[in-house]
């Protein structure tokens, strides 16, 4: 699956984006999280405080325990700022 | 109803846009325009300018989305939305709403809602350009407070053909 990153979420982990396969155990943007956060130190601090990670599956909003199985593309990022 | 939805990194004319929204019809008694502009500083200290980061598909499709949200909630002929992304100096234009209804209180209340939608929920990042270096602009409180107050399910209208 596809995984983009914005704002400082990007700016921490240094990609935009990337093509992952995560490990069959990891089922929900939670455990996503989690398991990307042991993927270096630039993932590590972007998701350091994991309640303020807002996530998006193939563009739209979605929770932490939302399923991650039928995902084409997934967006983490800082709560938003616009208007 | 008369959508026009528009991301995009030029400026461009509010008073152009307001008009095109209404212009040449007899049905629409109220139009409401909110613009929002860059200020020439964030928390008490000066900025250069700031730059807004967006995700362009979902940005698109979370307007949209709430577009009709708004056209489910009031009786509404027109709407607007444009919102810039790129460089933007001090004094420029950030984001235009537009409505258009019969009367001033859907037109309000429409502008309303998607300001407060659009400040919460669309995929769009402010980092300001200070002395110290660049910052992402932290989310206010007072907005998901103001956002939170449509949450409540609304009566709904049937669908405006």
């Amino acid at each position: 699956m596809k995984l983009l990153y914005f704002a400082w979420v990007r700016e921490r982990i240094g990609l935009a984006e990337e093509e992952i396969d995560p490990p069959a155990g990891v089922a929900t943007i939670g455990e996503l999280v989690a398991w990307l956060t042991q993927r270096g130190e630039g993932y590590a601090y972007a998701f350091e405080n994991p309640k303020v990670i807002r996530a998006a599956i193939d563009r739209k909003h979605v929770r932490a325990d939302a399923s991650i199985a039928a995902a084409g593309e997934i967006a983490f990022f800082p709560p938003m700022t616009g208007g | 109803m008369t959508t026009t939805i528009r991301l995009q990194r030029e400026p461009f004319d509010v008073g152009a846009e307001a008009a095109l929204l209404s212009g040449g019809r007899t049905d629409i008694g109220a139009v409401v325009t909110f613009t929002g502009l860059c200020r020439a500083d964030e928390n008490g200290e000066p900025i250069a300018a700031l730059t807004l980061e967006h995700y362009p598909d979902m940005a698109e499709a979370e307007i949209a989305r709430h577009v009709e949200e708004a056209r489910a909630r009031w009786p509404l002929l027109g709407v607007t939305v444009i919102h810039r992304y790129g460089r933007i100096a001090p004094g420029e234009v950030i984001v235009l709403v537009v409505t258009a209804s019969t009367h001033r209180e859907a037109a309000f209340a429409a502008a309303s809602f998607l300001m407060d939608y659009l400040k919460t929920r669309a995929p769009f990042w402010k980092q300001v350009e200070k002395v110290s270096g660049n910052i992402w602009v932290d989310p206010k409180a007072a907005d998901d407070v103001a956002a939170d107050r449509w949450s409540a399910p609304p009566p709904r209208r049937e669908a405006a053909k």
